[in-house]
C-alpha cells in the first residue's frame, strides 16, 4: 500500500470504513463491559463467517480460521465501545436464533442460519444507510472479509499471490474468472 | 579518551547525512557519523521484509495499545505492525504542539531514508527564482544552474527511474528506464494531453527504485514486491543502508556511532568556528566531546535547528545562527490530501502483473508562464490506476458462495490522485525550544507552531477542482473530488528553520549551506530550504549535500575553515 497512490476508502463491502485500527467512528454509547471470547464464541464466529464465505471448490472462512482471527482483532484493535457492540452482537445471534427457531445459533441448520444472516445483512445495510452508524453485523461481515482475504489460505488459494513478481507488466491479458491478486 | 578528533563530523544518518558521509570519506577525510538511534544493518535487520499480512497477528493494523503509545503517528497511515520500531518512540521523544503538527520521525541509522516515498524530482529554475520575483521571504542564493550538475551526480549514483519529458517546470535528469504505466494510465495520459493541448501532462513518476542492477553497489533491480518501507533485501531502492553507507564504509574512513545524541555544536568564539560537538550517549547518558575541522548537521530539518538553538548560547541567546532572527522560522511542509478519484470503463480484459513501487505524476501546470491564479505557486499530482479488489462494495450480493466468487475476482478499474502543494515560508511558522519540557535525557524539546494560510487554502480549492477536471476530461466516470484532513507535518517534508540566503541579516546559511556565524558548520537537510517548491524534496537535499561537501573540502584545502 502506497499511502499516496490513491484517495481510497476501504469500504470492505459494507458501506463503511474498516472499524478498528485507526478508524474514527462515533459510536453511541453501548455496553463497555469486555467479556472476552470463549471457545464457543469463536465457534459462533466461525459458523457466521462460513455462512458469509462458504467453502466451495475453494476454501472457506473456517479453513482460514476467521473466527479466531476476529476474536484477536476485536480484543486488541477495537475501542471498548466497538468491542461492546461486537459482543452484544454475539449475544444477539443466539437471541435472534431462539426467537425464530427456539434454538441457539450453533444449533441452526444451514438454511436457517443462511436466512438469519441474510436478514442481518439487510438490517445492517439499512442502518448504515440511514444513520451512518455500523450495525454489529457490519463489524462481523467486515472482519470476515478482511480476515479471510488477508489470511494465507484466502490470499494464496482463493486469490492469487506472487511473493516475488520480479517484473511489472501493466497490460497483462485477463480472462473472466481468473482470481484477483491478493496484494 | 583515545582519539576523539576527526576531520569531519556528520550528525544524522538519513538521506542527507548518508550523502555527507559518503562524499567526505570518498574525498579522503576521516569521518565520524553520529546517529541518535540504534543501528539497523542492511538486509540482516530487515525483519519484516518478507512478511505478508497474515504473518501479523492483526494483519498489519494498529492495536489500541499501539495507538496509546503513538498518539501522533496514529493520525495517519504510518502506525501499523510492519513498520513498528521504525518510527521514533513518542514517550522518550516528546514535543509540544502549540498548534497541531504531525511530526513523523525515524530515529535510527538510515533515518527516514528507509521509509521514504522515493519520489525524486528536481526543483525547476522557476522554483529558485520565485521568491525574488514575487517579493516573498528572501531570494535563494543559488539558481537551478548551480545545482544541475549535482542533480546529475546524485541521480547517477542513487538510481532514479523515470522518463525525459522536456518540461521546463520539471527538469529532466539522469534516468534509468521508467517503471511502466499500466494500460489505463497510458490511455488517461493520452486523453489528458489531447484535452489540454499538451499543457497538462500525465507522466511516469520518478522514483529512487533501480530498474537496472547496480552490481558495483551490490544492488539488484526492483523485484516489484512494493514493500520498500520494510527495507529491501535486494537494495533496490535508495537508502543510506543500500547505497551511501556501504560506499562510505568501503573507503575505510568512516566511523559510525549509533546511540549518539548531539546536544550542541561546540563553538570557539575566538576563531568563530565550531571545534566539534557534544554527544550524550543515549544508552549510558554519559557526555562525550568529539572535535573536527568541519561539522555537517543532517539531523532532519527540525533537529538540525534544535542543535543550533542549543549551541553557542553564551554568545547568542537564541543559539548559533540566531543572529539572523530567522533560526527556527519559515517552517514549510507540502500540503496534500486534496484530489479526486473515479471509475474507468472498460479494460476488463486487462490486468497487471507485479506490484509497482510507483505510479504516475502530473507536473505543476498552475501559475506557469503568464497564468496568474489568486494564489502563487502550484502543485503536482501523484496517483495510480488499478482494479478494485475484495474490499469493494457489491450492492447486489449479500452473502454466500456468489459473494465469495465475485470478490475473488478483480473489479472494475479506478483511478485516483492527490495533489502536493507548495507551502510558502512564513516567518511566524516556527519551532522554538521549550525549556519547561524535557526529554528522557533532560534536554529541552521543541515547541511547534505552524499553520496553513490563505495562499495554501486557495490553492487547495484548485487542487480538488483541477483533479476533477483532469479526470473528467479523460472520460473517467463518477469522479469524486475530495479534500481530506491535512495538518502540517503530514507531508513528512519538514523544511525551512535555517534557510539559505544572500544576507547574514536575513538568513542562517550562505549559498553553500554554511552557517554565516560559523562557516565550518554546514546544514544540508530540509532546514536549509528557502522555499519549498511543490516537488518531493529529498533529491534536492542529496544534490545540495554533495555540492556543499565539494565546497567544504575545497575550503579546507585552502585553510579557509580553520
Amino acid at each position: 500500500m502506497n499511502r499516496r497512490e490513491l484517495l481510497k476508502m476501504i469500504t470492505v463491502a459494507t458501506g463503511t470504513a474498516l472499524v478498528g485500527g485507526n478508524s474514527l467512528f462515533a459510536f453511541s454509547a453501548s455496553d463497555e463491559c469486555d467479556r472476552g471470547f470463549s471457545a464457543e464464541d469463536i465457534q459462533r464466529l466461525d459458523e457466521l463467517a462460513e455462512t458469509i464465505l462458504p467453502r466451495t471448490d475453494t476454501p472457506g472462512a473456517k479453513d482460514a480460521e476467521v473466527g479466531a482471527f476476529m476474536s484477536v482483532f476485536v480484543s486488541a484493535c477495537y475501542t471498548p465501545e466497538e468491542r461492546g457492540l461486537f459482543q452484544q452482537g454475539l449475544a444477539q445471534l443466539d437471541a435472534r436464533s431462539r426467537a425464530a427457531h427456539d434454538r441457539d445459533f450453533l444449533s441452526l441448520d444451514d438454511a436457517q442460519r443462511r436466512d438469519l444472516v441474510v436478514e442481518l445483512d439487510r438490517e445492517a445495510r439499512a442502518q448504515v444507510e440511514a444513520s451512518g452508524e455500523p450495525h454489529y453485523f457490519t463489524l462481523m461481515k467486515q472482519l470476515t472479509l478482511f480476515g479471510f482475504f488477508t489470511s494465507e489460505v484466502g490470499a494464496t488459494e482463493v486469490l492469487r499471490y506472487e511473493a516475488v513478481p520480479g517484473r511489472y507488466d501493466g497490460c497483462m491479458p485477463y480472462e473472466e474468472g481468473e482470481p484477483a491478486w491478493a496484494t | 579518551m583515545a582519539n576523539n578528533h576527526y576531520d569531519a563530523i556528520v550528525v544524522g544518518s538519513g538521506i542527507s547525512g548518508g550523502w555527507a558521509a559518503k562524499e567526505l570519506t570518498e574525498k579522503g577525510l576521516k569521518v565520524l557519523l553520529l546517529e541518535r538511534g540504534r543501528n539497523i544493518e542492511h538486509v540482516k535487520d530487515y525483519h519484516n521484509a518478507d512478511k505478508e499480512a497474515w504473518d501479523y497477528p492483526h494483519r498489519d493494523h494498529a492495536t489500541q495499545e499501539m495507538q496509546e503509545k503513538f498518539p501522533v503517528l496514529k493520525r495517519d497511515y504510518a502506525l501499523n505492525e510492519s513498520t513498528l520500531g521504525l518510527w521514533a518512540d513518542e514517550q522518550a521523544h516528546p514535543y509540544v504542539e502549540e498548534k497541531r503538527f504531525d511530526w513523523f520521525r525515524g530515529y535510527h541509522v538510515g533515518g527516514r531514508s528507509l521509509m521514504w516515498g522515493r519520489q525524486s524530482y528536481r526543483l525547476s529554475p522557476t522554483d529558485f527564482e520565485a521568491n525574488q520575483r514575487e517579493g516573498i521571504a528572501v531570494d535563494w542564493p543559488i539558481r537551478y544552474e548551480d545545482l544541475a550538475p549535482w542533480y546529475d551526480y546524485v541521480e547517477r549514483f542513487a538510481g532514479i527511474a523515470g522518463t525525459r519529458e522536456g518540461l521546463d517546470i520539471l527538469p529532466d535528469g539522469q534516468f534509468l528506464p521508467p517503471i511502466e504505466l499500466n494500460c489505463v494510465e497510458k490511455d488517461v495520459a493520452r486523453r489528458i494531453e489531447r484535452a489540454f493541448d499538451g499543457q497538462r501532462r500525465l507522466i511516469h513518476s520518478r522514483v529512487a527504485n533501480i530498474t537496472q542492477p547496480k552490481p558495483e553497489q551490490n544492488r539488484v533491480d526492483c523485484q516489484y514486491r512494493n514493500k520498500c518501507w520494510l527495507g529491501c533485501p535486494y537494495g533496490a531502492y535508495f537508502s543510506t543502508q543500500s547505497a551511501t553507507l556501504p560506499a562510505a564504509m568501503k573507503t575505510g574512513n568512516l566511523t559510525l556511532r549509533p546511540f549518539s545524541i548531539v546536544s550542541q555544536v561546540l563553538y570557539d568564539k575566538d576563531r568563530k568556528r565550531a571545534r566539534g560537538v557534544e554527544v550524550i550517549d543515549a544508552e549510558n547518558h554519559q557526555t562525550y566531546e568529539y572535535t573536527a575541522d568541519v561539522v555537517f548537521l543532517n539531523a532532519s530539518a527540525f533537529n538540525s535547528t534544535w542543535i543550533l538553538m542549543n549551541s553557542a548560547t553564551d554568545v547568542w541567546e537564541g543559539g548559533l545562527g540566531s543572529s539572523s532572527g530567522e533560526l527556527g522560522h519559515n517552517v514549510m511542509d507540502h500540503h496534500f490530501r486534496c484530489g479526486a478519484s473515479g471509475d474507468v470503463e472498460g479494460y476488463l480484459d486487462k490486468y497487471y502483473f507485479g506490484r509497482r513501487p510507483a505510479g504516475f505524476y502530473i507536473p505543476r501546470f498552475r501559475n506557469v508562464g503568464d497564468e496568474r491564479r489568486d494564489y502563487v505557486r502550484g502543485f503536482g499530482y501523484q496517483g495510480a490506476a488499478s482494479r478494485l479488489g475484495w474490499d469493494r462494495e457489491i450492492a447486489e450480493l449479500n452473502i454466500g458462495a456468489e459473494l465469495k466468487q465475485a470478490l475473488s475476482q478483480p473489479g472494475g478499474w479506478t483511478i485516483g490522485m492527490t495533489g502536493f502543494g507548495e507551502m510558502l515560508p512564513y516567518h511566524e511558522n516556527r519551532i522554538a525550544l521549550d525549556h519547561g519540557v524535557r526529554d528522557k535525557w533532560g534536554l529541552p524539546v521543541l515547541a511547534i507552531s505552524v499553520e496553513l494560510k490563505q495562499n495554501e487554502r486557495d490553492m487547495r480549492t484548485d487542487m480538488v477542482q483541477d483533479a476533477v477536471d483532469l479526470l473528467e476530461a479523460a472520460g473517467v466516470r463518477n469522479v469524486k473530488g475530495e479534500e481530506e484532513d491535512y495538518a502540517p507535518g503530514m507531508g513528512i517534508h519538514e523544511m525551512g528553520t535555517a534557510r539559505m540566503g544572500r544576507d547574514p541579516a536575513t538568513s542562517v546559511l550562505n549559498g553553500y549551506n554554511q552557517v554565516w556565524d560559523a562557516p565550518n558548520v554546514f546544514v544540508t537537510d530540509g532546514a536549509c530550504m528557502t522555499s519549498s517548491s511543490c516537488v518531493n524534496p529529498s533529491l534536492t537535499y542529496m544534490a545540495l549535500t554533495a555540492r556543499a561537501v565539494d565546497h567544504a573540502v575545497e575550503e579546507l584545502k585552502r585553510g579557509d575553515l580553520s
